[in-house]
C-alpha cells in the first residue's frame, strides 16, 4: 500500500513499535494492563489512593470502632497537628472529643456502600434503560422517557423523605432512594448516544450481516457509550456522597452514632468559624477520593479505547 | 526574481505529532502570475494543502512549525509580516474557498448577509455592499439574487452554497484566488458548472486562480500549468499537457495510467439465461417524496450492474431498500424465486448470508473498537452454521491475503489502516459470509486515482475466483466503465436508461446521460480543451436561438 495516508501513517509506525515489543516479552494482559496504568502516573497514585480508601473501608470499623466512638471531653474540637497525642488525634479531635482520623477511617465504609452502592444501581438501571429505549419502538421509548421524566421533575429530596418516611433508615434503603433520584442521568445520556451510534454505518454493517438486536446493541453500541457513563459515574459519587450527608442534616439518612464523611461535614457546619478542621477533613477525604476516581476513569477512557491506547503503551518518545 | 505575484520558495513545513516529527512538505517551490491557473495535483497526504495554508497563515504553530523558505506576495515575503499586516492581505489580496461550503458557512445568517458582511468589515458603506452582493449573487449564476440573498445557507444546494463561497471570496476583487477542492464533494455535472464559472471569473478579472486538487479531469479542464506533489514533495511540474503526454517521473506515470475510463470496455457477452435477483416495480416513497420510483432490473449470477446516478437519485435507497434497511413501499426483489421484501425475520437471517454490502467509507463501517480479527470473525458468531471455532483463525488469515493484507494485521484495529487498507477489511469481511451478490455502495469513491484501481482490480478477481455478482453504485461514470457488465443510469428516482456498458458509453439514448458523460471529465488535457469548445458553441448556438 503505497498510499497511507499521514495520520495513519504515524499510526503504524507506532504500532510496529509495540508490535515488536509484544512479540518481544509477550506480557500476560493483566502485566500490561499494570504497563499501562504505570504510564500514567496520575491515574497510578489515584489507584493507590483508592485502594487505600477500599482498604480503609473494609478493615477500619473492625479494627478503630471503640477508639472512634469513645468520647473524650477534655479533648473537645482538640487542633490538628498536634503530634505529642496519639496517632488518632493528629488530624484533630471533634465537638465531642472524638478522635477526627479514626472517625475518618471508620466512616469511609458507610461512604463507600452507600455512594458505590447508589452509584452502582443507578448506573446499571439507568444505562439499561437508556438503551432500551434507545434502540426500541417510538412507543417504548416514549414510557421510558415520560418516566425519567417523572423522576426528574420530582424534587429529590421529596422523594427522599417519602420513601425514608416509610422504610426504615438503613443503609440499604439510602442506597434505593439515591440509586432512583440518580438513575435519569444516565438514562437519558445513554438514550442521546445510542441514538447517534445506531445510525453509524457499522451498526448497519452488523444488521446487514444478520446480527441479532442484543447482539448490536451490547457488542457494538455499549462500548462506545460505556467510556460516557462511567465518567458520569464518576462524578456522581461526589455528589452521591453529598446528598447523603444532606438527608442524615435532615435526620433520614444514616443517624449518629453511625457516620458517614457527609455526615461529619454536616456536624462540623456549627463549628466552622472556631474549628474549621471538623468538616474539612472529611470533605477533604470526600474531594480526594472523587478526583481519584476521575483520574481514574479518563485513564480508563483511553486504555479501552485502541485508537488512543498508543499513548499509554509507548514511551515517553512524544512532548 | 521579484516579477511573480505569489512565488512559494524552498517552503518546508513540519508537524510534531506524538510519534515524531512529519515533515509535511520539504523544499516546495512554485510560484503563481495574474491571469494564471496553476493547479497542485497530488493524492490524501501528499502536502498539497499545506503549501496554500502557510500562503493563507492557517497552519497553528505548534504543532506546526515552518522550518525554511519564503513566500513573497508582489516581493515581500509573507512569512516576515505581523499578523495584522497579513489579515490586511488575507482576503483582501489573496482569498480562498474550500471543498465543503455548508460548514465555512454560518448558519445562522442569510447568504446575503454574510457576503455584506465580508464587504463592510472592510470599510464598504450599508447600501453600497448590498448593491454589490446581488451584483456578485448575479455573476456567480445564483438564481433571483434578491429573494436568495434573504435565505440561509441550507436552503441553497450544494452547487450554489460552492457558488456563494465563491462570490464572498470574490467580493473584494482579490489578485489571488485558491481553491482547495471545490468541487470534490459535488456531482459531475455541477462540477463542471462551478469550473466554468471560475474560468469565466478567472478570465474577467484577470486574478491568479491556485486550485489544489486529486483530480486529473479538474486539472485537464482549467489549469495551465500543474505542481503534481507526492509525499511532501514537487516530483514534476509543467504544463497541464506536457505533463499528461510526456509525463517524466514514475509516479506521475503511475497516477495518469491509474486514472478509470481508460481500460477496454468489456464485450457485450451474453448474459445468463436465469435471474440471480430481480427487481420488479420497485418504489420507495417518505411521506410525500418518491425516491425510488418503478425500478426494475434484472441481475444475473457473476455479473456486475452498475447503477450510476447524482446525488438525490435514489441510488442509495435502492440499495437500502433491497437489504431491507429500509422497506420498500411496493414492488417485489426476486431473489432464488422468494421475495426479499415480504420474508419474515427468520428466512430474512438466511438470506443476509447471501447479500452483502460495502459502504461508502470504511472509516465508519468498521466498528473502531474491534480488531480486524474480530470485525471477520463477527460473521462466523452471527452465523455459527458456516465454520466451527477451530478454523476460524486459519480462514481470517486467508481472507487477509485473499483481499490483498497480510495475516499479522488480524490484531491490529481499523485506524492503523490507510483508506484503501480498510475497504479491503470491509470486503474481507464481507467474503467471509461467503455470498453471492455484494452491494457496493460508492464503494469507491472516498479513495485516491490510484487506491481506487487497486481496490477494483481486487473486486474483479474475486469475482472471478469467486463468481459473485456485484451490485455497483456510483456517482461517476468513468470508474464503471472498465468494470462493469451492464450500467443502470437513475435520476430522481428513476431509471433513466440502461443498458450493457458499450451501449451506455457509445450510444446514449437520453440526453441525461449524454450530459452526464460530457460533465465526466477526462483527465486528457486535449479532450476537454475539444469538449469545452463543443460546449461554447453550443451555448452560443443557444443564445442566438433566443
Amino acid at each position: 500500500m503505497q498510499c497511507l495516508t499521514r495520520a495513519s501513517g504515524i499510526d503504524q509506525l507506532n504500532n510496529t513499535g509495540t508490535d515488536t515489543l509484544l512479540v518481544a516479552d509477550a506480557p500476560s494482559p493483566v502485566i500490561q494492563i499494570f504497563r499501562m496504568l504505570w504510564r500514567d502516573k496520575l491515574a497510578t497514585t489515584a489507584a493507590i489512593f483508592l485502594l487505600a480508601v477500599i482498604c480503609c473501608a473494609l478493615f477500619g470499623p473492625m479494627l478503630l470502632e471503640d477508639v472512634a466512638t469513645k468520647q473524650n471531653l477534655r479533648g473537645r474540637n482538640a487542633p490538628p497537628f498536634d503530634f505529642s497525642t496519639a496517632w488518632t488525634f493528629w488530624l484533630g479531635g471533634d465537638a465531642l472529643g472524638r478522635p477526627l482520623l479514626a472517625r475518618i477511617i471508620v466512616a469511609a465504609s458507610n461512604t463507600i456502600m452507600v455512594a458505590a452502592g447508589a452509584v452502582f444501581f443507578s448506573l446499571l438501571i439507568g444505562s439499561t434503560l437508556g438503551l432500551i429505549a434507545g434502540y426500541t419502538s417510538k412507543l417504548g421509548s416514549q414510557i421510558i422517557m415520560r418516566l425519567a421524566d417523572v423522576i426528574m421533575s420530582f424534587p429529590s429530596l421529596l422523594l427522599a423523605v417519602i420513601v425514608l418516611y416509610m422504610l426504615p433508615a438503613s443503609v440499604g434503603n439510602l442506597i434505593i432512594v439515591l440509586a432512583i433520584t440518580r438513575i435519569p442521568v444516565y438514562l437519558r445520556t445513554a438514550r442521546a448516544e445510542v441514538l447517534e451510534i445506531r445510525e453509524r454505518m457499522f451498526v448497519q454493517a452488523a444488521t446487514i450481516m444478520g446480527a441479532s438486536t442484543p447482539r448490536i446493541v451490547f457488542r457494538h453500541i455499549l462500548p462506545l457509550v460505556f467510556p460516557t457513563l462511567i465518567t458520569i459515574a464518576t462524578l456522581d459519587f461526589a455528589f452521591v456522597m453529598l446528598a447523603e450527608s444532606s438527608l442524615s442534616f435532615l435526620g433520614i439518612g444514616i443517624q449518629p452514632p453511625e457516620i458517614t464523611w457527609g455526615l461529619m461535614v454536616a456536624q462540623g457546619r456549627p463549628y466552622l468559624t472556631s474549628a474549621w478542621w471538623l468538616s474539612f477533613w472529611p470533605g477533604l477525604a470526600i474531594i480526594l477520593t472523587t478526583l481519584s476516581l476521575n483520574l481514574l476513569s479518563n485513564w480508563m477512557r483511553v486504555a479501552l479505547d485502541p485508537q488512543q491506547r498508543w499513548r499509554l503503551e509507548t514511551s515517553q518518545q512524544s512532548d | 526574481m521579484t516579477d511573480h505575484l505569489l512565488e512559494v520558495q524552498q517552503l518546508s513545513v513540519e508537524f510534531h505529532t506524538t510519534g515524531g516529527r512529519v515533515k509535511a512538505v520539504q523544499d516546495v517551490s512554485w510560484h503563481l502570475d495574474s491571469g494564471d491557473v496553476l493547479a497542485i495535483l497530488g493524492e490524501s497526504g501528499s502536502g498539497k494543502s499545506v503549501s496554500a495554508a502557510a500562503v493563507m497563515d492557517l497552519i497553528d504553530m505548534p504543532p506546526g512549525k515552518i522550518t525554511s523558505g519564503k513566500i513573497l506576495f508582489n516581493g515581500s515575503d509573507l512569512l516576515q509580516m505581523s499578523r495584522t499586516e497579513r489579515r490586511k492581505i488575507n482576503g483582501q489580496k489573496i482569498a480562498m474557498i474550500f471543498q465543503d461550503p455548508l460548514s465555512h458557512l454560518n448558519p445562522v445568517y442569510t447568504a446575503g448577509w454574510q457576503i455584506e458582511e465580508t464587504l463592510t468589515i472592510h470599510g464598504t458603506s450599508k447600501k453600497q455592499a448590498r448593491q454589490q452582493t446581488l451584483e456578485l449573487l448575479e455573476r456567480v449564476g445564483i438564481p433571483d439574487p434578491a429573494t436568495s440573498a434573504k435565505k440561509y445557507p441550507h436552503q441553497f444546494s450544494g452547487g450554489q452554497r460552492q457558488r456563494l463561497m465563491i462570490a464572498m471570496a470574490l467580493a473584494l476583487r482579490p489578485d489571488i484566488l485558491i481553491a482547495d477542492e471545490p468541487t470534490t464533494a459535488l456531482d459531475v455535472t455541477v462540477q463542471a458548472q462551478i469550473l466554468a464559472l471560475l474560468n469565466d471569473l478567472q478570465n474577467e478579472t484577470g486574478m491568479g486562480l491556485l486550485l489544489i486538487t486529486h483530480d486529473l479531469g479538474v486539472v485537464a479542464e482549467i489549469a495551465e500549468r500543474v505542481v503534481v506533489m507526492n509525499a511532501g514533495r514537487i516530483v514534476e511540474q509543467g504544463t497541464a499537457r506536457d505533463i499528461y503526454r510526456n509525463p517524466s517521473h514514475p509516479y506521475t506515470k503511475e497516477l495518469i495510467a491509474a486514472a478509470p475510463g481508460k481500460g477496454d470496455m468489456p464485450a457485450d457477452h451474453s448474459r445468463r439465461p436465469e435471474a440471480l435477483l430481480s427487481v420488479q416495480g420497485l418504489s420507495k416513497s417518505f411521506g410525500l417524496f418518491e425516491a425510488v420510483k418503478d425500478v426494475s432490473f434484472d441481475l444475473m449470477a457473476g455479473e456486475c450492474v452498475a447503477i450510476v446516478g447524482e446525488s438525490g437519485s435514489g441510488k442509495s435507497t435502492l440499495a437500502n431498500t433491497l437489504l431491507r434497511l429500509q422497506e420498500a413501499s411496493t414492488g417485489q426483489a426476486i431473489y432464488k424465486g422468494r421475495d426479499l421484501f415480504t420474508l419474515s425475520a427468520k428466512d430474512l437471517f438466511a438470506i443476509r448470508r447471501e447479500i452483502q454490502m460495502v459502504f461508502q467509507d470504511p472509516t465508519q463501517s468498521l466498528n473502531p473498537r474491534m480488531s480486524i480479527y474480530q470485525l471477520i470473525s463477527e460473521a462466523w458468531v452471527i452465523h455459527k452454521e458456516i465454520l466451527p471455532r477451530t478454523l476460524w483463525n486459519d480462514r481470517v488469515h486467508e481472507l487477509l491475503n485473499q483481499v490483498g493484507l497480510s495475516p499479522e494485521h488480524a490484531k491490529r484495529y481499523p485506524h492503523q489502516f490507510s483508506g484503501g487498507q480498510r475497504q479491503r477489511i470491509a470486503i474481507a469481511r464481507a467474503l467471509a459470509l461467503e455470498p453471492k451478490i455484494i452491494i457496493c455502495d460508492e464503494a469507491v469513491s472516498a479513495l485516491d486515482v490510484q487506491v481506487q484501481a487497486q481496490v477494483i482490480a481486487l473486486l474483479s478477481r474475486l469475482r472471478k475466483e469467486l463468481d459473485l455478482a456485484y451490485l455497483f453504485i456510483a456517482h461517476d461514470l468513468p470508474v464503471v466503465r472498465d468494470f462493469a457488465d451492464r450500467v443502470i443510469v437513475m435520476q430522481n428516482g428513476r431509471i433513466v436508461e440502461q443498458g450493457s456498458v458499450r451501449k451506455i458509453f457509445e450510444n446514449p439514448s437520453q440526453p441525461y446521460t449524454r450530459s452526464l458523460l460530457a460533465s465526466s471529465l477526462d483527465p486528457d488535457p486535449d479532450i476537454q480543451a475539444a469538449r469545452r469548445a463543443t460546449r461554447q458553441v453550443e451555448s452560443a448556438e443557444q443564445d442566438t436561438r433566443t
